[in-house]
């Protein structure tokens, strides 16, 4: 049977909990479902932000995401995967992107959760720029994020 | 071969993407960079720290070594922050 995997980069907002119904609607094989949501902060380090305008590498953000998950489902036994990342202008409290896995049990449902948003942090062609009193500003990299993503290595 | 560019990398050069010719000694991504550094100054500003510098071909990541014989697309971007 395929594996439903949904991948959609978009403006507008989602709906965190109709994603998550329809993960395991009208299906009695799921046991676990898992999901992130990544939502704007209205500040980072102190800094009060007004927005964030998310840039993307149209084409370059669908296949790596796509990669990312088709690796998730060899690693993991998924019964669904879905993936939503926003772009362009989010004030906070909004989401920015949402991760929802579907397993038979908790674990795998974590565990692949876990992985695409590492690797959706470092490796999906996005880039977050800060909106403050103080003008913009394109937010760093962060060291931590790398290390993250790194765990999910194969040695 | 057509060149793209995204966030800072993109407002220091002021174009979001053009068509460049590169000699034939320019034969990697590494390479590719440091000819558009030389271009002017915007490009030398945009360039200024090559290792931070991320690279794709074709919407795939790739190292600075990597030949850039027959691709399409060759985008330069700053290290990614989504999620």
């Amino acid at each position: 049977m395929t594996i439903p995997v949904t991948i959609r980069l978009q403006e507008a907002d989602f709906d965190t909990a109709r994603e998550v119904a329809a993960m395991s609607a009208g299906r009695t094989d799921v046991g676990a479902v898992v999901s992130f949501s990544g939502v704007c902060r209205g500040g980072a380090d102190g800094d009060a932000i007004d927005a964030l305008t998310l840039e993307h590498y149209p084409g370059m953000a669908e296949a790596e995401i796509s990669r990312h998950v088709e690796e998730a489902l060899t690693r993991w036994p998924l019964f669904g995967v879905t993936v939503i990342h926003r772009y362009g202008r989010i004030v906070p409290g909004e989401n920015i992107v949402l991760v929802v896995t579907a397993s038979s049990h908790r674990q795998a449902a974590f565990e692949a959760a876990e992985f695409l948003m590492d690797y959706l942090k470092t490796r999906a062609p996005f880039w977050k720029r800060e909106e403050s009193a103080a003008g913009t500003n394109w937010v760093d990299a962060a060291a931590h994020d790398d290390a993250a993503a790194a765990r999910w290595t194969k040695s | 071969m057509k060149v793209v560019y995204f966030a800072w990398v993109r407002e220091r050069i002021g174009k979001a993407e053009e068509t460049v010719e590169p000699p034939a000694e320019v034969r990697t991504v590494g390479d590719l960079i440091g000819w558009l550094a030389g271009r002017g100054e915007t490009y030398a500003y945009a360039f200024e720290t090559p290792r931070v510098i991320r690279a794709a071909i074709d919407h795939a990541h790739v190292p600075p070594e990597t030949m850039i014989a027959g691709a399409r697309e060759i985008a330069f971007f700053p290290p990614m922050t989504g999620g």
